[in-house]
């Protein structure tokens, strides 16, 4: 059976994007109802593709496809995922539904129309930026993706959005730049090596780069993923940017589009550079671990919700391309669940951020609220369930990605885990200080008779309960699935992992 | 005592039981955590619907999980000593590469007994719960709590492996933190519950990092293969996993120096103190490093270290005990030191593993039974804590009374009752390994003696000092029954366990046992503990036989600093809070006006620079054509003079 | 043949052009300045053309007064809307598109 899978999992969602522009503008519910379902149909899709994934499949890819697009220069519009690609385009299909729901009444009616035609041509963009196999193509997308979000970001969001859309373009724009540069080169590279130049990613990840032209190279990949990511100290766009987002752009761009960051790192860094990934690793792992540590207390420092999260999501950041560039099986799947876990985290933290600041005139000032748990038990709960997550409780999804990368790590350097381990307990502080603040103690004035969540306000996070403890109790699919993408990954880069004793048979062996 | 039947038990190392595959009754291992995880689920997601019944359901699924614990314990009494260690494997759980962690449960000897404490004090506690918390509103939540608990507590003693173990090691953390924090709308409870979380945490980060370096050092996190090559790893590796566990256990179990959270955890609802923060969750960390034995039997010096937290806790505990005025608080102190105790034991190795054990058990009941007790009398108190408010209420509530001196009695350990058993264990297992740690716990127990007295005479005895209105009075019977049962376990269960049950030949496989010859004679030893603890108890008579003020007075220095237990919130917030704050200002700080000072700076820079270029851009169209005019003689004259140079 | 006298006269016709676009107000007069220039570059591509004996002068001669044919229609076209709003043909008036 040859489904084009990928192709329609962008066309769907591109189609549906049109349709819902040409709804009656007078008619929201039909609007929001209509881009309900595309995404529920986009997710479907997905389902059914994950559900015809072959785990143990030699070849890199499935579901490929290929057609020329520009031969002259060896582009290809050539798609095709690997496990940490299907995972990803899982992320993102599973979080539009869920944000559509949770931001329904986001934005006002006049505004609802472009609201979520932008939202789906987001999707469309992101399974585009997941799955691309050429490296141009993956360019393309990356970069078009800008273009919904500082739309979303510059028109729906709240009294500063102007200012933080445009940083936010300039900024993912300047990393944009200099990936172009380094795309240009890595061109050049494969025309002088094949005699006709590419950007198929198989192919160059075959070249044999001299090491110096791949360090060079690399740093104009990095440094756009590491912007993407965000990374410290390339990550002061976030906060801005989300602080002024709605929570359904939040969730989106820091749940899934930032993904790509490190998404690229894992599919594009390690296997085309690997020698000037292995040159560069201490300095990635220097920045990851200062990020955690430092976006940590940072945010237990903030006195706004909502740049809290951003804080906390660099920290989180930090883990996952910790995960990526220790080169050990566990650093790597690890990292994948990571960024898995993390979607589904921030997507928690922020809906219910986001239900709070609804009830409340806006205000994303921690200091404006106080005990919400009192007047309403059942938003304080999925608000504190949102912080476990985030401090990765075991059990939780976040716990397994968070204790991998920690494993991975220590295989290699134990004194790197042992220095990221302390971000746990930083973490620990500032989500429960804000659980604290927000949801104890008496309840603010302003709160009172706050109104509980409604049935269709817990749906989306229901389903981010159940998944997120789903993954937390039986990561092994999701393993599965990654663990050879990552394996094939790892032997590229060629470090060999440090040497860890075989377990002995369980059981019978007394001494 | 026990060493007269147990000589032919002597110096036998910790046998690795193969495990049996669960079969017959084991089978169901896993409806051992699925029920009360049912009770909790159905309870916090049920919403008011389940108001009504819902405290019910969650006490039957904790008598029914202790039911089938007994069926456990039968069943496993019945096979042979080397043959009760059973495995239950429901899954793979998480699996990359050689990192492979089962969903495993594991139920040998020491797993049982835990099984059996949890759910017996939990269904006892539950129970009270339903009078205590009657007229509390959200009850149901409080229930669906406890129920989430006693989960977790099972799957931490059940777990076959380390990475399991630490799901339930942080769940009891959450299950902790929701109880402590129960009133959310009184600030010191909700900063109580964080407090408790983050101090754990920081011990987290000890059981994790211990993991990881079990994984390096072994390739494995499974008990069993953990432990089969314990003894081929390096010391030094060895002396870190051990000191890393100890943290952890440091952590949970509020031992010195993460002990700060204990008594302030009192804050949540009694029947909380007493099963958490008594009975079950603060001894986990006695269970960890007992549990982990075969490593810390390679590790001398991880083993002192562990011996001389102990015997700072037990100190700490019990001066703290000796000066607070609030009843759970003093019961708080107590709590530390008598984990102090069971730490110390664990600290001697394999002297000492089954006695901290039995030491546990006992001090579970009783200490259970106190909090109750306490529970009972700030009940009937309207919610007044202070003991100074207290006085003669032995008249007015009789049944709490005489279970509170069951429980009394026991903690002190006068024979023939439980402490005394496991007490006088683990002092004689300390005089055989190090007598300075004995003298230690003899003067310890003397501290024990004189707190519990005060405890009693301030509460019990002497004039009444109760505030105006308050009228104290005897609580329903949901509540004395449970106490009556733990009063008579309080008495019993020490004596129980080492002459009906054999606590020592049962634990054996699991722990391994040694013993070495002493110096003085068991009974000697006896004596001269049994003195001491009278000592104590004659000290707090003569100190508070005749009145006690409403008012605390002045008191000693030492007083003073036990009644702001020895300082340690100051000496953690100079320390680690405060340095941890101004670090996040700073931070903060650095982030606004360094690292985005400069990105927004430079695009001031651009901005800056192009305000000026504007300028240029006049408007009027002929200063344009002159411009271009210029350019275009401009390019021609660099072109002539290029080609004539 | 010589192009040299062709070349002068471009020259001329261009520099007459040039001082007529920078010193005249009147719109319709830096028109027509304009046109002058466009014109004198046609002649000296015409001339040049001739001289080489080869067509490709001429053709962009072509192509420039294809350019000046559509530049005169938008132009005027602006020109006239001017006029009707500002009552004023001086290209120095409309001086709005500025910083």
């Amino acid at each position: 059976m040859n489904i084009p899978w990928l192709t329609a999992l962008m066309v769907l969602p591109l189609v549906g994007s049109i349709i819902t522009l040409a709804l009656p503008r007078s008619r929201p519910q039909v609007v929001k109802a209509w881009a309900l379902i595309v995404a529920l149909a986009t997710l479907g899709l997905t389902i059914a593709m994950a559900l015809e994934f072959q785990a143990d499949a030699t070849a890199p890819f499935q579901f490929t496809e290929s057609y020329p697009w520009i031969p002259a220069f060896g582009i290809s519009y050539s798609v095709g995922v690997d496990g940490i690609g299907l995972v990803l385009v899982a992320l993102a299909t599973v979080l539009v539904p869920v944000v559509i729901l949770a931001g329904w009444n986001d934005v006002d009616d006049q505004a609802t129309k472009g609201y979520f035609a932008l939202l789906l041509v987001l999707e469309a963009l992101m399974v585009g930026v997941f799955s691309a196999t050429d490296v141009f193509l993956f360019y393309v997308f990356f970069e078009v993706m800008l273009v919904p979000v500082y739309f979303l970001i510059g028109r729906y969001g709240g009294a500063g959005r102007t200012r933080a859309a445009v940083k936010f373009l300039l900024y993912s724009l300047v990393g944009g730049l200099l990936m172009l540069a380094a795309l240009i080169g890595l061109y050049v590279v494969s025309a002088q090596q094949l005699g006709q130049g590419t950007f198929d990613f198989l192919a160059l990840v075959g070249l044999d780069i001299d090491p110096n032209m791949q360090k060079v190279l690399f740093l104009g990949f990095f440094i756009a993923f590491a912007i993407k990511a965000p990374l410290w100290p390339f990550h002061t766009w976030l906060p801005d940017a989300a602080k002024e987002s709605t929570p359904a752009t939040a969730i989106l761009l820091i749940g899934v589009l930032d993904k790509v960051g490190t998404f690229g790192m894992i599919r594009y860094l390690l296997p085309i550079f690997p020698a000037a990934s292995d040159f560069y690793a201490p300095l990635v792992i220097a920045l990851a671990v200062i990020g955690i540590l430092y976006g940590a207390l940072v945010a237990l420092g903030q006195t706004d919700m909502k740049r809290l999260f951003a804080y906390s999501s660099m920290s989180h950041f930090g883990f996952i391309a910790l995960g990526i560039f220790v080169f050990t099986l566990q650093g790597g799947s690890g990292s994948t669940v990571y960024m898995l876990a993390h979607g589904l985290s921030t997507a928690a933290v922020f809906i219910t951020a986001g239900y709070l600041m609804q009830r409340n005139g806006g205000s994303s000032l921690i200091s404006d609220y106080g005990g919400v748990n009192k007047v309403a038990p059942v938003l304080a709960g999925f608000f504190l369930f949102a912080a476990m997550s985030s401090l990765a409780l075991p059990g939780l999804a976040s716990f397994v990605g968070e204790f991998l990368v920690l494993v991975g790590t220590f295989i290699r350097y134990w004194w790197v885990a042992a220095i990221a381990t302390i971000g746990i307990v930083i973490t620990a502080a500032y989500a429960l200080r804000l659980y604290q603040k927000v949801a104890t103690g008496p309840t603010a004035p302003s709160l009172e008779g706050l109104p509980d969540l409604t049935a269709r306000e817990k749906l989306p996070l229901a389903v981010v309960v159940v998944l997120t403890l789903a993954i937390g109790f039986f990561p092994g699919p999701v393993l599965e699935v990654v663990n050879p993408a990552v394996e094939r990954t790892l032997e590229v880069v060629g470090v060999p992992a440090p040497d860890i004793p075989q377990a002995a048979p369980s059981g019978g062996e007394a001494p | 005592m026990i060493g007269t039947g147990a000589a032919m038990l002597s110096d036998s190392a910790p046998v690795l039981q193969p495990l049996a595959p669960a079969s017959g009754v084991f089978a169901y291992l896993w409806v051992l955590l699925a029920l009360p995880l049912f009770g909790a689920a159905v309870l916090l997601l049920g919403g008011r619907r389940t108001n009504r019944w819902g405290p019910y359901l969650g006490c039957l699924t904790v008598i029914t999980a202790a039911a089938y614990a007994i069926a456990l314990l039968v069943s496993m009494m019945a096979l042979p000593a080397d043959e009760r260690a059973i495995g239950q494997s429901l899954y793979s759980w998480v699996a990359v590469g050689s990192f492979q962690a089962e969903f495993a449960l594991q139920l040998d000897q020491l797993s049982m007994v835990f099984v059996l404490l949890i759910t017996i004090v939990g269904s006892l506690i539950h129970v009270y719960s339903l009078g205590y918390m009657e007229h509390d509103v959200d009850r149901r939540k409080f229930f669906g709590y406890l129920n989430l608990f006693i989960a977790a507590m099972l799957l931490l003693v059940l777990a076959d492996n380390y990475l399991l173990l630490y799901v339930g090691w942080e769940g009891v953390g959450l299950a902790s933190y929701l109880l402590i924090g129960f009133w959310q709308f009184k600030p010191s409870a909700a900063a109580a519950a964080k407090k408790a979380f983050v101090m754990n945490r920081i011990g987290d980060v000890g059981l994790s990092l211990a993991i990881m370096l079990i994984f390096v050092t072994f390739g494995t996190v499974a008990f069993d293969s953990v432990f089969a090559q314990a003894g081929q790893a390096s010391e030094t590796t060895l002396t870190w996993i051990g000191l890393l566990l100890l943290l952890a256990a440091c952590g949970k179990s509020a031992q010195f120096p993460l002990q700060a959270w204990l008594l302030d955890a009192m804050e949540g609802p009694t029947p909380v103190s007493a099963l958490i923060h008594a009975a079950t969750m603060v001894t986990a960390g006695v269970y960890l490093i007992v549990r982990s034995g075969a490593i810390f039997d390679g590790t001398a010096v991880a083993l002192t270290v562990v011996a001389i937290v102990g015997v700072i806790t037990m100190f700490l505990g019990a001066i703290i005990g000796s000066a607070k005025d609030d009843i759970k608080k003093a019961l708080a102190g107590s709590t530390m030191s008598q984990i102090g105790y069971m730490i110390i034991a664990a600290g001697l190795g394999p002297i000492g593993y089954v006695f901290a054990i039995f030491h546990l058990l006992t001090h579970g009941v009783f200490k259970a039974n106190l909090f109750l007790g306490a529970g009972s009398v700030i009940h009937g108190m309207d919610g007044q804590q202070d003991m100074r408010r207290y006085g003669a209420l032995r008249t007015a509530m009789v049944v709490t009374w005489l279970t509170f001196m069951c429980g009394y009695l026991a903690i002190i350990g006068i024979p023939p009752f439980s402490g005394f058993f496991s007490k006088d264990d683990i002092i004689h297992a300390a005089f055989e390994k190090n007598w300075i740690i004995g003298v230690c716990g003899v003067l310890a127990a003397g501290i024990t003696g004189f707190y519990m007295t005060r405890m009693i005479i301030m509460t019990f005895f002497g004039k009444a000092r109760w505030e105006d209105d308050v009228h104290p009075h005897e609580s329903k019977p949901v509540m004395t029954i449970p106490l009556i049962i733990l009063g008579i376990g309080s008495l019993f269960t020490g004596a129980a366990l080492v002459y009906w049950g054999d606590i020592v030949g049962w634990l054996e496989p699991v722990t391994g046992l040694q013993e070495e010859p002493l110096a003085i004679p068991t009974i000697a030893l006896e004596g001269i503990t049994l003195t001491v603890v009278l000592i104590g108890v004659a000290i707090a008579i003569a100190k508070y036989r005749s009145t006690v003020p409403v008012e605390p007075p002045p008191g000693n220095l030492l007083t003073v600093a036990a009644r702001n237990s020895l300082y340690d919130d100051a000496i953690n917030d100079a320390l680690v809070v405060q340095p941890t704050y101004a670090l996040s200002r700073g931070f903060v700080t650095v982030d606004d006006r360094v690292i985005d000072g400069t990105v927004e700076g430079s695009a001031s820079l651009v901005g800056g620079v192009s305000r000026r270029l504007r300028l240029v851009q006049t408007g009027f169209a002929r200063s344009y054509a002159l411009l271009m005019v210029a350019g275009a003689i401009l390019v021609a004259v660099v072109l002539v003079v290029v080609r004539l140079s | 043949m010589n192009p040299e006298s062709y070349v002068v006269l471009a020259c001329v016709l261009f520099t007459l052009g040039a001082i007529g676009v920078l010193v005249r107000r009147n719109a319709i007069v830096v028109f027509m300045s304009i046109e002058l220039m466009l014109n004198a570059a046609n002649l000296a591509f015409v001339a040049f053309a001739r001289m080489n004996g080869n067509l490709e002068g001429q053709v962009i001669a072509f192509f420039v007064m294809v350019v000046a044919a559509a530049e005169v229609v938008v132009g005027l076209a602006i020109i006239v809307t001017i006029y009707r709003s500002r009552r004023s043909a001086s290209i120095d008036e409309p001086n709005l598109l500025k910083y």
